[in-house]
């Protein structure tokens, strides 16, 4: 290799001659070049420009610190599983769109859920009022999660579901499905979101209190280590972090921040971290920035890696191993000439497969609109089945590791974000960090900057802010009509008459006992769903006991 | 002069507010007094806030789908408390199709994603009294 002082001279020389010779006559496009995450780009990376061991800091793929990725042979052994998120209407909807897209080849279940059901009200409560079935599948009871897996053997799919407070219920509710198709916990495969953290900071999904929702968490975590072995029992989230305006360290800086408050969490309660660590999973954005966010992917598995080993003295390298599912990013879908989100979404898609990621959603074009047609929803599984079979890309395990680029982003990203959790930490921790309103803040400001970029054109968005045109406005949308909401009210009514009022009466009692103990409360929900105890009424029953969250 | 006065609002369960903050800080960077709700309000609570408050406009954001639903139910409550002067718009993941329904129910404009700061801004110049 030649000497670093002796390229540094050369790129002098360069920028000297040649380069200043081209700028005189053509000026560059802007006065500062930089990434989302405002980091500098320089004018040229050379080898000199990027500081990094290759034992050290890259290593081996399947091996510490997991740069390279977590798989040992990555894509040459098998794709990434596509799993497109979808739910909407009824069980009935939802059932027949999960055949469909099953059919056309995706791998992997992902189940939207309605607000209601994510907030824990039935569908017949007046605060559901408008929104039953609107942005995913309403669930009452275990018949509509009978119905929603109908025909689907749940011992041979895997299924994500974005479940937050009202996790425990919804996961109970599959376990009791499964058992009905005789299929044990042991076997089932899948996530849950279960991270609530992310609720408070960017979602707002909440329903309790930050300590008793992190208790229901806990208790999550620990009943999948002993029943469900093979499930990933958290799906720690930087995806709505992102959405909600954050930049892309900002996005990796408070997601790991918030994996390190549940690791301490169960740590603190007398478990080893080896125990539970290797069902941690984890959540990204793919956004526009298509070398920082390949870096980003690159950098959060370096970092969570040393995080594991350093701070929580993890041993097995599964407890270091960040895996992780990727959604494209929604907020770059324009409602402006919808045909250009195709483009836009594979770009994206194309970020996270080099990045190394286990899992994708990619987004449909019609989704700054509503909610995906059955065509949209197809071409936007094609596009990952283009990516995986025909661009050549997967031969490679991390293709662009050792360029100059991403590897200086890559080391950029990781110190920006270690600086962020440093800051964190001296806060007292995410906990505290959120109560101060510290990270919200920070993510507004972001977002805020964002848009006055693509106002001031400093930040171009095709179609929205140049190269617009007259539209007609766009025909064939989804629409999930009242009736459904109606519909899921009389099938709520029928089984509220049906089923042994006395038995659910006595099983929610049971549970509000448990929830006051702190024994874990997953076998009392299990117990309630399998009686046809509804959603609202077992958030009621925890309502009672540990309060409502109100943002401030 | 009195400054004009406006309710930024989330009616419903709702959780994407990036919108919402965004409008509401562009709008106070325009001069105008703001007041942002937070998330998860129902249409009685938009109303009675918008009331006390005195305000006179109200701008609902919704990205959930709820918004036929819930923007008439501003409307309506507020035409109820005989507060139907203050001048409601909207912003969010909304069809056009829905969009015709929504101003024949008195919502006087609605917002799509990507509307430039100026054009709200001056709408609500425009509309003032």
């Amino acid at each position: 290799m030649e000497d670093k002082n002796e390229i540094l001279k050369e790129k002098e020389r360069w920028e000297n001659t040649t380069a200043k010779k081209s700028l005189e006559k053509f000026p560059e496009r802007k006065k500062d070049f930089k990434t989302f995450s405002n980091i500098p780009i320089k004018r040229l990376y050379t080898p000199a420009d990027t500081e990094f061991s290759y034992i050290k800091d890259l290593g081996f793929p399947g091996e510490y610190p997991f740069t390279r990725g977590v798989q040992p042979t990555m894509y040459r052994g098998r794709l990434w599983t596509m799993r497109q998120y979808a739910g909407f209407g009824t069980a009935e909807d939802t059932n027949k769109r999960y055949h469909y897209l099953l059919k056309a080849g995706q791998t992997g279940l992902s189940v939207a859920f309605d607000l209601p059901t994510q907030i824990g009200y039935d569908s017949d409560d007046p605060m559901a009022e408008g929104e039953v079935g609107k942005c995913g599948v309403a669930i009452d009871t275990i018949k509509d999660m009978e119905i929603l897996f109908d025909g689907i053997p749940l011992d041979k799919v895997t299924t994500s579901m974005t479940i937050n407070s009202t996790c425990a219920i919804i996961l109970a509710m599959y376990i009791a499905v499964a058992e009905k198709q005789g299929v044990p916990s042991k076997e089932l495969k899948g996530t849950v979101q279960n991270d609530i953290l992310k609720e408070y900071i960017a979602r707002g999904t909440y329903i309790f209190p930050p300590e008793p929702s992190m208790r229901l968490v806990r208790d999550i975590i620990l009943y999948c280590k002993d029943n469900l072995p093979q499930w990933n029992s958290i799906s720690i989230s930087g995806y709505h972090i992102r959405e909600a305006g954050s930049t892309a360290v900002q996005e990796v800086a408070f997601t790991l921040a918030n994996g390190i408050a549940y690791v301490k969490d169960i740590t603190s309660a007398g478990v080893d971290v080896d125990e539970f660590a290797g069902r941690l999973s984890f959540f990204f954005n793919a956004h526009n920035n298509f070398l920082e966010e390949v870096a980003k992917f690159r950098a959060a598995r370096r970092l969570w890696a040393k995080i594991m080993k350093e701070r929580f003295n993890a041993k097995k390298p599964s407890s270091m191993m960040l895996r992780f599912h990727t959604q494209t990013a929604g907020c770059t879908l324009t409602a402006q000439q919808p045909e250009n989100n195709v483009v836009r979404v594979t770009l994206q898609a194309l970020s996270a497969v080099l990045g190394g990621t286990q899992s994708l959603h990619t987004n449909s074009r019609d989704e700054a609109l509503a909610l995906p047609t059955e065509q949209s929803a197809q071409i936007a599984l094609r596009t990952q089945q283009i990516i995986g079979y025909e661009s050549g890309v997967c031969d490679f395990i991390d293709p662009l590791g050792g360029s100059y680029v991403i590897e200086s982003l890559t080391n950029e990203i990781e110190k920006s974000a270690d600086e962020y959790i440093k800051k964190i930490d001296e806060i007292g921790g995410v906990l505290k960090a959120i109560e101060k309103g510290y990270i919200q803040n920070e993510i507004a400001q972001a977002s805020y900057e964002y848009q006055k970029a693509i106002e001031t054109k400093d930040y171009i968005v095709v179609g929205v802010n140049q190269f617009t045109m007259e539209e007609e406005p766009p025909k064939n949308i989804l629409k999930v009509d009242m009736e459904k909401e109606e519909y899921q009210k009389d099938k709520l009514r029928k089984i509220k008459t049906e089923r042994d009022n006395n038995l659910v009466k006595e099983k929610i009692e049971a549970l509000k006992k448990v929830a006051k103990t702190d024994e874990n409360i997953m076998p009392a929900i299990i117990e309630a769903v399998k009686v046809y105890a509804s959603i609202g009424e077992i958030s009621n029953a925890l309502r009672e006991v540990f309060g409502e969250f109100k943002e401030v | 002069m009195k400054k004009i006065r406006v309710l930024v609002a989330k009616p419903g369960l709702d959780g994407h507010d990036r919108g919402a903050k965004f409008v509401a800080r562009a709008l106070r960077d325009a001069g105008f007094e703001v007041i942002y709700t937070g998330i998860r309000q129902t249409p009685e609570q938009i109303v009675s806030t918008a009331i006390q408050e005195d305000v006179d406009f109200i701008g609902l954001s919704c990205l959930s789908g709820a918004h036929n639903t819930l923007f008439p139910k501003v409307v309506k409550l507020l035409q109820e408390k005989n507060a139907e002067d203050i001048i409601v718009f909207g912003g969010g993941v909304i069809p056009a199709e829905d969009v015709e329904y929504l101003k024949s129910q008195g919502i006087k404009e609605i917002f799509g994603p990507g509307t430039p700061s100026e054009i709200f801004i001056n709408f609500i110049k425009e509309n003032a009294k």
